[in-house]
């Protein structure tokens, strides 16, 4: 007890100030946005961007809502919920036989996924695209799912790969005795043992696909087929001088997220973690 | 003996058959949209290309030459090391300081671990926008602190000798939530028992910081630095939004340049190059670090 209390001094005190200090830094940025979106146009440049809002004026919010942005809100939610089902599906098959069973090209092949990680996806873009226009995908969000899928995969074969790694066999061995064949122990036995992997991937490539934003930028071009993150971009050609309205979309298009975090936290701070021991 | 030796043969073979079911749909699309592209990224720098037209000339190594000898390509190079080297100078220890607090404070923490995390669920998008219009010159926060003590308007963004660093603290913002994370699956990673035994042999907390988790962390250190170097290195969605590069290329990034010779000057042969220079650049600076961080350690 007294050595905790020696230790306590100088350090406590920095670590104390660096906490408040990061504390306002985080929210500041926050204060400012939900405030612009409760003021009026001209309130903002009037009274300036410390004055507190006059009323609770949401006519930006109901402008936003009745403004179309909910059909970038619904092909945001198509892109992440087609990307997430192949993702699951291509991740769980490929990180089974990488962690079980034993064959020549394992390693190589399991390097290679990982060896993709680090892969800057620009140098990537320039081709898609191009890939996109032959193939006649170019401008629909049906474009984006071939790269989102791609660029998860490796990330997420990863970490399935380390939680398969920590499942015991025995499960398996009685299946196999039972007769089971290799597909029907992956399909009965280990899937449903490996859903809580699942679920951290669920969240951690969602949060990646909802905000992602170069290759929505570089595949699409109509409005109509825009993902959220761009949203902010083409209301701000609409109403270049109106601060509050595009803060306002810029909170909607966050608002899913923290959401989702404060729910599933715990999944996807495992999920960085187990991206984290990769060393 | 040869009864089992050939049975094992046909599960071996089977297993062989199986792995490949499982395996080649993820291996397809890996191939198909990160290896393909990738070579073909090396392949059209050797074109004179719009990006549209049929006209597409094959100029050799040309595009490489001019690569070689553009200035703006190499100050994006430099203002992308400067990121490089900022980044880790801010982002790491702040990033462990908080991962050390909350790792100390426990459940306790977790408000501020919310908090703190924020930023990190944010799209670039939306920070690039956030931060454009609170540093505005006119109806921006640090304008109307400036007019609060009489001072003018201020223009970070604007200004070409403030522009960049802005732009890091923006990036060191959006990134010390991930390293904090990063550090705090670190600190979970550790044997529970050695903070006891140090309490145990009169240790004092900072005695223990720096003496045993320190050194202990050293592995999440070195990654933390690998991940913050690839991603610096390749930077592009935050800049892009606040400044597009500018004013007069201050704040140039390799692949803000990229994209603006691609969909602006529709170059799309001499973007290849540079995305294939950003690719050998960013793969040569990732294997030396990797290869002395490692090395240092016997």
């Amino acid at each position: 007890m007294t050595g905790k209390k020696k230790g306590l001094k100088l350090s406590s005190i920095v670590i104390g100030v660096l906490v408040v200090f990061w504390f306002l830094v985080c929210m500041i940025p926050f204060f400012f946005l939900i405030m612009c979106t409760l003021k009026e146009q001209f309130e903002l440049m009037n009274n300036g961007v410390f004055s507190m809002p006059e009323g609770l004026y949401l006519q930006n919010y109901i402008d936003v809502f009745t403004g179309g942005i909910w059909k970038y809100f619904f092909n945001s939610v198509i892109v992440m919920a087609v990307s997430l089902v192949l993702l699951l599906a291509l991740s769980a098959l490929a990180a089974y036989p990488l962690s079980r069973w034993t064959f020549r090209l394992n390693k190589p092949i399991y390097s290679l996924i990982v060896a993709c990680m680090s892969v800057p996806i620009h140098v990537t873009l320039l081709p898609i695209f191009m890939m996109s226009v032959r193939t006649g995908m170019y401008d629909s969000i049906w474009a984006l799912i071939g790269p989102y899928v791609a660029f998860n995969l490796p990330i997420s074969v990863f970490i399935l790969t380390t939680f398969m790694a920590t499942i015991p066999r025995d499960l398996e061995e009685a299946a196999k005795i039972d007769g089971c064949s290799l597909y029907g122990i992956f399909w009965r036995v280990m899937l449903p043992l490996v859903k809580p992997g699942l679920a951290t991937l669920v969240i951690y490539d969602g949060v990646n696909i909802w905000n992602e934003f170069s290759f929505a930028l570089t595949l699409t071009q109509t409005a109509g087929n825009r993902t959220l993150p761009l949203a902010v971009q083409e209301f701000q050609g609409q109403y270049s001088m109106n601060i509050p309205m595009i803060m306002t979309v810029l909170c909607i298009s966050i608002l899913p997220m923290v959401i989702v975090f404060i729910f599933g936290q715990e999944k996807l701070i495992k999920g960085m973690m187990a991206g984290a021991v990769k060393g | 003996m040869k009864k089992e030796s050939s049975m094992s043969l046909r599960r071996r073979k089977e297993t062989a058959v199986a792995a490949a079911v499982f395996l080649v749909p993820a291996l397809l699309v890996i191939a198909v949209f990160v290896i393909y592209p990738i070579l073909q990224s090396f392949i059209t720098s050797g074109y004179e290309w719009n990006g549209y037209s049929s006209n597409k000339s094959f100029i050799g190594l040309a595009n490489w030459a001019e690569l070689l000898k553009d200035k703006v390509f190499w100050n994006a190079f430099k203002n992308n090391l400067l990121v490089m080297v900022l980044s880790i100078v801010i982002q790491m220890p702040i990033g462990l300081a908080l991962a050390t607090f909350l790792d100390k404070v426990g459940r306790k923490g977790n408000v501020c671990k919310v908090i703190w995390f924020i930023p990190m669920l944010m799209s670039s998008v939306a920070i690039g926008y956030l931060f454009r219009y609170a540093l505005d010159a006119n109806t921006g926060f640090v304008t109307a602190i400036s007019k609060f003590f009489g001072g003018g308007t201020v223009d970070l963004l604007g200004n070409t000798g403030t522009v960049l660093i802005t732009c890091i603290f923006i990036i060191a913002w959006q990134f010390i939530p991930f390293y904090m994370v990063y550090y705090l699956a670190g600190y979970s990673g550790l044997p529970s028992d050695v903070h006891e035994a140090a309490m145990v042999d009169g240790a004092t907390e900072s005695q223990y910081f720096w003496q045993i988790s320190l050194p202990l962390l050293k592995p999440t250190i070195k990654s933390a630095v690998v991940l913050s170097i690839v991603g610096s290195l390749k930077y592009f969605d935050l800049v892009y939004v606040l400044t597009n590069g500018g004013p007069s290329h201050a704040s140039e990034l390799m692949a803000t340049y990229m994209y603006s010779n691609a969909f602006s000057s529709y170059r799309m042969g001499y973007a290849s190059a540079i995305a294939s220079g950003m690719f050998l650049l960013i793969s040569v600076i990732a294997i030396v670090t990797m290869r002395v961080l490692n090395g240092k350690e016997d």
